[in-house]
């Protein structure tokens, strides 16, 4: 493809300016953030701040009980981060180098699972994590994670089906059991694919609000993601601690994507078809 | 050895067994369970009763919030699916420009979409907020009055598309991976043949992405018509429930108002409507999308 040089600069002024639309907010909230209320609030606008409060992170912080919606978030993010890895890759595993009975509307089932809307599932779940005992506790969140879901389990498979059959052969004839075969050779293998997983499940779980709205009725339970709602809830008029708090939140999911972007970009290739 | 084939035949069906115990109590139990309790008079509180078709009739019959929320919710998706789609292919197009750098502007176009829903409503409800929200005093400055977005029914729901569209980017890296698996000799050729910069665009990439079209239709279809988030933290429905979406009526109708049986067939009436839908999107894909990658992708496998 020729590029003139007029091409380039007309290519970097559109880049520029699109990225204007997804960095401003970002920025804007930076900026907000570090006022006073007052010079929030002020008309028109003032863009940066006379003095860097830092100290409104700290007061934000301690205004509420964050540290412990922060221990809970991560306790829930690690935990189903875990789970989500080891039963996708089992459960690929079973679909991808195997052939048994059903295999093909199982899978199928799997797929269409993925078509069915929270709203429908929602109350029911509701009920019966009622009926388990378990409403207010972070086990509504964890546990669903230990029995695999359907899009991760789609994308190792995937990934698992186009490796020879020659490699369980050969660990066979040395003697190596079914479950020796996948966790020794087949999960080194499915690295890149279970750290593809684990990010997007951390960003999910991480962001994630529905699921602790409806199943987390005690503060002491909250997550970071519900914990900040409801803080604008009772903030509404205060904007630098929700500020504050939202930058806070931020942080994590944008550095996990950051670092992990080659994961992302080449997995979403895999994702489609 | 009995014992060992029988073991061998049951491996597996061992791998997979966290799944399918997982779709039974996590997946069909609670479909099953969702679907009798639309037909019961169901609360927190008080004991259930067999109500027939109750549901469903007041439904349909007494409760006009049930076709307002409705409209509101297929008018989001018939504004937020297209436009969504044509941003992300245009950005796609745009990070796939050779030009230096342009993997910076990838990343950048993309952080929103790791963004919370929660952030999302409070970052955008600041910007757009009436009083001193920074858009209207960029709108002032080109000597336009901007409207109070947030509590103005007439562009609350705009409001809502403008946040919903922030998170594009996912969207963008589906089309991103697809264009860029194009063969450049396709592109080389048709340039030959004197193809404009434009021409390619119609006669090559759009063809070739036709399934990824597919796949982003019926994705953001679906999400589209379960918006929640965005509507229960930036606009709470309001104002004058002109942002009240469907999904909102359920959630209101199941823990606000404890009718869980009523907000159970509410939820159903949704899933059918999606269905209804997507095979509509479906079907019509037999005259738009052209399958000659997905017989190469076969072949691979």
């Amino acid at each position: 493809m020729k590029t003139s040089k007029k091409y380039k600069v007309i290519m970097y002024v559109i880049l520029g300016a699109v990225a204007v639309y997804f960095l401003f907010p970002l920025l804007w909230m930076i900026l907000t953030a570090f006022k006073t209320e007052a010079e929030a609030q002020g008309y028109p606008p003032k863009f940066l701040p006379d003095k860097w409060l830092i100290s409104n992170f700290v007061t934000a912080w301690q205004s509420q009980e964050f540290t412990r919606f922060l221990m809970n978030s991560v306790l829930v993010t690690v935990m189903t981060t875990i789970g989500q890895i080891l039963s996708c890759s089992l459960v690929a595993y079973g679909f991808a180098r195997y052939n048994f009975r059903f295999k093909n509307i199982l899978f199928m089932i799997l797929l269409a699972t993925m078509m069915i809307p929270w709203d429908v599932t929602m109350i029911p779940m509701y009920m019966e994590f009622k009926a388990f005992g378990w409403i207010n506790s972070l086990k509504t969140l964890i546990v669903p994670s230990f029995f695999g879901s359907a899009y991760y389990i789609f994308l190792l498979r995937q990934f698992l089906m186009g490796i020879p059959k020659d490699f369980e052969e050969a660990a066979r004839i040395d003697g190596a059991n079914a479950f020796e075969i996948y966790s020794r050779i087949f999960m080194p293998m499915m690295k890149p694919q279970l750290i593809l997983i684990g990010i997007l499940n951390i960003l999910t779980v991480w962001n994630d609000y529905l699921g602790p709205l409806i199943f987390l009725q005690d503060r002491s339970k909250y997550t970071l993601a519900l914990g900040l709602a409801s803080f604008k809830g009772v903030h509404e008029t205060q904007i630098i601690p929700l500020m504050c708090i939202t930058i806070i939140m931020i942080i994590p999911p944008v550095l996990v994507f950051i670092a992990a972007q080659k994961y992302i970009v080449e997995g979403k290739s895999g994702a489609i078809k | 050895m009995k014992r060992k084939g029988r073991l061998r035949k049951a491996t597996p069906y061992l791998f997979i067994l966290p799944w399918i115990v997982g779709f039974l109590v996590f997946t069909l139990g609670p479909l099953l369970l969702s679907l009798v309790m639309s037909f019961f008079n169901w609360s927190i509180v008080s004991k259930p009763s067999f109500a027939g078709f109750g549901n469903y009739i007041e439904m349909f019959t007494k409760d006009p919030q049930f076709y307002k929320s409705l409209a509101i919710t297929l008018k989001f998706a018939a504004i937020f699916v297209p436009l969504n789609l044509i941003i992300a292919l245009a950005l796609a197009m745009l990070i796939t420009q050779p030009v230096k750098g342009v993997t910076v502007f990838r990343t950048i176009y993309y952080i929103p979409a790791v963004v919370s829903g929660v952030a999302i409503s409070i970052i955008w409800g600041w910007i757009l907020n009436g009083d001193y929200g920074i858009l209207n005093y960029f709108l002032s400055l080109i000597g336009i009055k901007g409207p109070k977005w947030l509590v103005d029914p007439a562009w609350a729901l705009f409001a809502i598309v403008l946040a919903s569209a922030w998170g594009v980017g996912t969207m963008m890296l589906i089309f991103y991976t697809d264009i860029k698996n194009i063969p450049i000799d396709l592109y080389e050729a048709a340039s030959l043949d004197g193809a404009s910069h434009v021409g390619q665009f119609f006669k090559i990439t759009i063809p070739i992405i036709t399934p990824t079209i597919l796949f982003n239709v019926i994705t953001s279809l679906i999400s589209a018509l379960q918006q929640l988030t965005l509507v229960l933290l930036l606009t709470g429905g309001g104002p004058l429930k002109s942002t009240y979406f469907y999904g909102m009526f359920v959630y209101n109708n199941a823990f606000k108002h404890h009718k869980l049986g009523y907000a159970s067939a509410n939820a159903w009436v949704m899933f059918i409507v999606i269905l209804i839908l997507t095979s509509i999107v479906f079907k019509s894909s037999s005259a738009w999308v052209f399958y000659e990658t997905e017989v190469k992708e076969g072949k691979k496998k």
